[in-house]
This record gives structure tokens, C-alpha cells and sequence, in this order.
């Protein structure tokens, strides 16, 4: 289990801390159900790094806010029904063929590198210091997507085919990236949190650049599904956790 | 993994551990390009820290000595001991020779 010196977080802080660590730990579930199904060996291994670097990010960012009421990372990750839950409903998303999972992976992981790296700066050491390591390991994973994202999108018809639907599929889901209420106010004022509003137009520009040097269209979409923040999940977010709980829920306790 | 190895063609793989050192043959990826090829040389060579630097090469672009050539590539250099570097002592100091 992760240690921590810093001092716990307030009740703000520590529901930002879950938010965050929540998208990586339900993300970092998700890619894991791709190993033995990716389209290669080489595929299976990278989106099981690419997991890994996630549950990393999850593990310090639970830690630190179960701090806040003395509850540890696994009473987080595995003794909470999905209500509890508080990661955007993008990550929860069933992946869907290969080409579903890396527009997720583009979307989301462009978001995490500006997210990232603005809160290198956050007046909140704990976050600050798993920023600083994190934004080279998300880097890495859009880096991924990106070059993915190509391929798929400016390569034969089919690829091509699966590249836009699997855009159109995950695109309205972004949205709730950037959406802000008052616990993120809060935090932005005191400098804890990024701004979701300032990181809004950089991850547009970027992620626009990339499905346009594909050859894709950018998907529009007038709806905006939301709620992931509040605890409203989507119907196969259960299933997840059902699966990823079990083996904590059957056998309490259990150490390796 | 549906179609093991796909379409994709072959990539020989060379690792530098650190600086200084020469890039070593560490194994082979399947990739559909030189750039994915790097990445998923990343992915599966590096993945605990072991180089600074990778080299992929396209697998069919090196030549090997075949194993009917063995005897007149190498079994000349057998009985030559005067090429061996061990008619003088290494200082002390020397790694990696």
C-alpha cells in the first residue's frame, strides 16, 4: 500500500482525489479485459502497460483520499457499490472493437496531459508530485492513440469504417471531461485544480489535428451524457465492477 | 490475439543499455511500420528500465551466414591463438572489454 507523510486532504481535495483516481482505476479495468484479445501480442502488452501506468496513478490518488476519513485504497477500490463510484461515464464505456477503445484512449489521454500538466503546479503537494510522474507516463499513452488513430483512420476502408464509428461512438462523452460545479470552483480558487474550462480548447486543437490528419471527421453531437461525478453510472459499469470486485467481496481480507 | 503475427512484417530489436555501450540484439516485434515498431519495442524491451535507446531494424534486411558456411567462416579463426588480446594485461580501471 502507498504511504503517505503529506498531511490528509479536506473533504474538497479528497473528492478530487477520488474523481481522478476513480477514471484512472475503472480505465485502467477496462484496457485489462483487452489482454489475450488485442490484435496482436505486441497490443496486448501495450495497452496492459498503459493499464498498469493507470492503476499506478489510482493507487496514490485513492491512498491519499481515503486519508481524509481513514478509509485505505482497497476499502475504496473494492468496498464501494457503483453509486460510490466517482469517474466520468468515458472510462466506464464497454470497449467495443479496437478501434472503439483507441478513440476513447485518444480523447481521454489527451485530456489527462493537459490535466497533468497543469497540476504540476497545484498548490497541493501529493497532487502535484503524482502530476509530475504522471504527465510523462499519459504522454506516452496519447502518444499511443495518436499513432493509432492514424493508422486506423488513413488505412483501408474498413479500418477506416471502424475509426469513425468507434469516434462517433465515444465523442458525446467527452463533454463531461469539462464540466465544472462547485467543488472544482472551489479547488480552482485555491489553486488546488485545474481549470476544466482553460484545459477545454487545448485538448479540442489537439485532438481535432490528430482525427483530421487521419482523414476523419470530427463527430458533432447535440447530446451530452453526464452524471458519472454524482454517482449515475452507466448499466455495464456493474458488471465491471462486479468482476473487479469479486475476489475482494467473496474472500474478505485476503492477502497474497 | 486473433491473427498471431497478421499482416504485420518481422522487426529485429537492439537495446542500449547505457551510454557507452554498444546497442545489443534483445529479440524481434511484429509492427506495421518503422514507428509502431519502435513503440511496441518500447513496450515490450524497456519495460523495467533496461535502455536508453532502441534500434529496430526490418528483419528482412539483414543477411545472416548461413549454417552451411560455418566451416570456412569460422573454423580458420580456431587454432589462431596469437589473435587473442591475452598476451598483455588489462589495467585496472577498464570495464566493459
Amino acid at each position: 500500500m502507498t504511504q503517505h507523510s503529506d498531511p490528509p486532504p479536506d473533504a474538497a481535495v479528497a473528492e478530487y482525489a477520488l474523481r481522478l483516481g476513480d477514471d484512472a482505476l475503472v480505465l485502467a479495468q477496462r484496457l485489462c479485459q483487452w489482454i489475450t484479445r488485442a490484435p496482436d501480442l505486441e497490443e496486448d502488452v501495450a495497452l496492459g502497460n498503459i493499464a498498469l501506468d493507470l492503476l499506478g496513478q489510482a493507487r496514490t490518488l485513492l491512498s491519499y483520499a481515503g486519508t481524509h476519513d481513514g478509509r485505505t485504497e482497497d476499502d475504496l477500490a473494492y468496498r464501494r457499490t457503483d453509486r460510490e463510484f466517482r469517474n466520468c461515464l468515458i472510462v466506464e464505456l464497454d470497449n467495443g472493437d479496437f478501434a472503439t477503445t483507441i478513440a476513447r484512449q485518444l480523447l481521454f489521454s489527451v485530456y489527462q496531459v493537459d490535466l497533468y500538466a497543469a497540476l504540476c503546479e497545484s498548490t497541493d503537494p501529493t497532487i502535484a508530485s503524482l502530476a509530475a510522474k504522471a504527465v510523462k507516463e499519459v504522454a506516452y499513452h496519447a502518444d499511443h492513440a495518436t499513432q493509432w488513430t492514424l493508422r486506423l483512420g488513413d488505412g483501408t476502408p474498413e479500418s477506416h469504417r471502424r475509426m469513425r464509428e468507434g469516434l462517433e461512438a465515444v465523442w458525446p462523452y467527452a463533454d463531461e471531461l469539462f464540466e465544472t460545479d462547485e467543488t472544482v470552483r472551489t479547488l480552482v480558487d485555491r489553486g488546488v485544480a485545474a481549470d476544466p474550462a482553460e484545459l477545454l480548447s487545448g485538448w479540442q486543437t489537439t485532438v481535432v489535428a490528430t482525427i483530421e490528419q487521419a482523414t476523419l471527421d470530427v463527430p458533432v453531437s447535440d447530446w451530452h451524457p453526464s452524471g458519472g461525478r454524482v454517482g449515475r453510472h452507466s448499466e455495464g459499469f456493474g458488471y465491471l465492477l462486479a468482476e473487479m470486485q469479486s475476489l475482494a467481496r467473496q474472500h474478505p481480507e485476503a492477502q497474497w | 490475439m486473433t491473427t498471431p503475427g497478421g499482416d504485420s512484417p518481422l522487426w529485429e530489436v537492439f537495446v542500449r543499455g547505457r551510454r557507452g555501450l554498444a546497442h545489443q540484439h534483445v529479440g524481434s516485434v511484429h509492427a506495421s511500420d518503422a514507428t509502431m515498431a519502435l513503440r511496441n519495442a518500447r513496450d515490450l524491451y524497456t519495460r523495467r528500465g533496461e535502455g536508453v535507446s532502441i534500434w529496430v531494424v526490418p528483419a528482412s534486411s539483414i543477411t545472416a551466414s548461413s549454417p552451411e558456411e560455418k566451416d570456412p567462416f569460422f573454423e580458420p579463426a580456431g587454432d589462431k591463438a596469437y589473435r587473442h588480446p591475452t598476451f598483455y594485461s588489462v589495467p585496472d580501471g577498464v570495464r566493459n572489454l
